[in-house]
């Protein structure tokens, strides 16, 4: 489980996050849905302790990312916005690094590598070095690799940008499975077709700060519209309206 | 503790996959540097040299004019090549082929007999260096068996012969072999030093900016590994490449200085199995240093071009005492000792000599070497807390 109250993120006179509440539960896929610039990823980034908040706190599993960041860590897996490999290593001992770097036992980290590059369709391609990947294939080894220690909460930073149809397909499904053993996952994208396929909850965010957090229903309900997409840019551009007024 | 290690690993394995860092490493530093410099003394040795100490050998055209000059030039190593020739002749094999000729003229005899001062021809083309040198013998040579004449000439006459020697110039060359080999030794320090340092900068840049601009590090800060125990990992990754270059580059000068036989010179070097061990021992705790500083500097870079110009230019740091010690002269003291890679090149420079530094000087050079690579190291650590590092 993903919470976090009050963040608040400056870069120099530029408020990014300006107090961010949120809540991601288990077992559920929640979207982190925005416009270019609204500071989904700067949210991400002081979730997954990339970057500390000037204010506010957010918790992993109870656990604090500002003042515990090792230990919330080791509670979630990564996949940040273009994601790079190491390139001189093939997919499986860049998947095996981290599951090193996470404390792994050889015997551990191995069986999960070829699990992983098995649910992930990676066969072609796990033991090529990463140097010539395609993006699908990038983003495939990256994802692996986050998920090598078996994390039970899952961040996503744009996870399908620049991926073909087939690798978006393999994403949906792993998410899905995911979400049936019970993972916390939370994505951000722009995507409204994404998150209208994949989220059991959305968060809207704009502006650095959320407008709305619900079920797509309720997002539905509440903008008084049966398309999300529609529903999307009513409560952007009303709460812009709101808050010229 | 661990997860430096763990960082250590896969740093270090992942630069021996990479071709470009190990042609760095393992063959420019090590192969290429004391190749140059075998090449560049073995010249100097063929093109300057100590000429009194080596046969030479010199035409003469009518040596039966000049038996006793002969016998004198043959006990000082010149080998008489008897040739037939008039002056003519003479002059015209000098032209073609450069060596030097001797001309004894008709009357050479009979002018020494009756105490008249008796010409002898030197053919010799001058605008020829190693020609020069033996001219110079030669002349000297001369020179020494007139005087042996002049001399007796005076005896016979009841004079003294130190009457001709109203002054009597004694230089003292106190020059050890070792010495004078080190002087031309002077850029081997120079060359150890730069190349250790080099063999660090592949992996202390793909490390840091590398890394970045791959867009692999902010997965990494995702580890729960404290990123100072990253950079430190990926510095002793640094470290161990250097260490490693250092053994290579020192084996293969010893190799080098072995077979151009510096004693043809006149000159022994010191680069024996124990001397070349003292050298790696007395560069090693410079190593961490010299990683630290390119791993700082190349943190503050944007992208991996800008990291290689400006690490680039870094590496002439610790090469600068260096040029300031061979243009002042400088002398090891203790105070010099407390200037890293400057320490280092004298702890060099005695080892190649001979001449032993005091052992608290050689621990003041590693102990302060080794200090500022552990200050340099945790400011390397405390840069990769700043968020700033993402770029």
């Amino acid at each position: 489980m993903i919470e976090a109250r009050g963040l608040t993120k400056r870069f120099g006179a530029l408020t990014a996050v300006d107090g961010v509440t949120l809540r991601a539960a288990d077992g559920r896929i929640t979207g982190l849905l925005g416009p270019n610039g609204a500071g989904k990823s700067t949210t991400l980034r002081i979730l997954y302790t990339v970057l500390a908040p000037d204010g506010g706190e957010a918790w992993i599993d109870g656990v604090s990312v500002v003042h515990e960041p090792l230990e919330a860590r080791r509670r979630m897996g990564v996949l940040p916005h273009g994601a790079g490999l190491y390139p001189n290593l093939t997919a499986r001992e860049n998947i095996e690094y981290f599951g090193t770097l996470h404390g792994l036992s050889r015997a551990v980290r191995r069986a999960r590598a070829a699990e992983l590059i098995e649910r992930l369709e990676m066969d072609t391609f796990a033991d090529q070095p990463a140097k010539g990947f395609s993006q699908g294939q990038r983003v495939k080894t990256a994802l692996a690799r986050a998920l090598v220690h078996q994390p039970r909460n899952v961040l996503l930073d744009e996870p399908t940008n620049g991926l073909d149809v087939m690798a978006v397909r393999t994403l949906r499904r792993l998410l899905g499975e995911l979400r049936a053993e019970g993972h916390c996952i939370l994505f951000s994208s722009h995507v409204m077709q994404e998150v209208a396929a994949l989220c059991d909850e959305v968060i809207i965010i704009a502006a650095g700060t959320v407008i709305v957090q619900g079920t797509p229903d309720e997002l539905r309900a509440r903008a008084g519209t049966q398309s999300l997409e529609e529903a999307f840019v009513r409560l952007v551009g009303l709460e812009g309206e709101g808050a010229r007024a | 503790m661990k997860s430096i290690w763990r960082v250590f690993r896969k740093e270090f394995g992942e630069t021996l996959r990479e071709r470009r860092s190990l042609i760095t490493t393992l063959v420019v530093g090590p192969l290429l540097m004391p190749a140059l410099i075998g090449v560049v003394l073995s010249f100097a040795i063929r093109h300057s040299g100590a000429p009194s100490s080596r046969p030479m050998s010199l035409a003469v055209a009518h040596a039966e004019r000049a038996p006793q000059l002969m016998a004198f030039l043959a006990q000082y190593g010149v080998r008489i090549e008897a040739v037939h020739a008039d002056r003519r002749q003479s002059r015209r094999r000098v032209e073609r082929s450069h060596g030097p000729l001797l001309y004894v003229p008709r009357d050479f005899g009979a002018r020494l007999a009756s105490g008249k001062p008796a010409a002898l021809r030197l053919y010799a083309d001058e605008s020829n260096r190693a020609v020069q040198g033996r001219v110079r013998r030669l002349r000297t040579l001369i020179g020494l068996y007139g005087g042996t004449i002049a001399r007796l000439r005076l005896v016979a006459r009841g004079l003294d012969p130190q009457l001709l020697t109203p002054i009597a110039l004694h230089p003292i060359d106190v020059s050890t072999p070792q010495s004078r080999a080190a002087l031309a030794l002077g850029m081997l320090s120079y060359a150890i030093l730069f190349t250790m340092l080099m063999s660090g900068l592949y992996i202390a840049i793909d490390a840091t900016a590398g890394e970045r601009e791959r867009g692999s590090l902010e997965p990494l800060l995702t580890m729960p590994v404290r990123r100072e125990h990253l950079v430190y990992g990926k510095m002793l990754a640094a470290c161990a490449m250097m260490a490693i270059s250092l053994v290579l580059t020192v084996a293969a000068f010893a190799f080098a200085m072995h077979h151009i036989g510096l004693d043809r010179l006149g000159m022994s070097v010191n680069f024996g199995p124990a001397v070349a061990a003292g050298i790696v021992l007395g560069c090693l705790p410079l190593i961490p240093a010299g990683a630290a500083l390119m791993t700082l500097v190349a943190s503050y870079t944007r992208s991996y071009r800008e990291a290689q110009t400006y690490v680039g230019l870094v590496l002439l740091i610790p090469t600068l005492p260096l040029i300031f010690a061979n243009i002042m002269g400088l002398q090891p003291r203790a105070a010099l000792m407390a200037v890293p890679s400057l320490s280092q090149h004298f702890i060099i420079m005695s080892l190649l000599r001979a001449e032993p530094l005091p052992a608290p000087d050689i621990a003041i050079s590693a102990t302060v070497s080794l200090a500022l690579g552990a200050v340099l190291m945790f400011l390397a650590g405390r840069l990769y807390r700043r968020e700033k590092l993402l770029g």
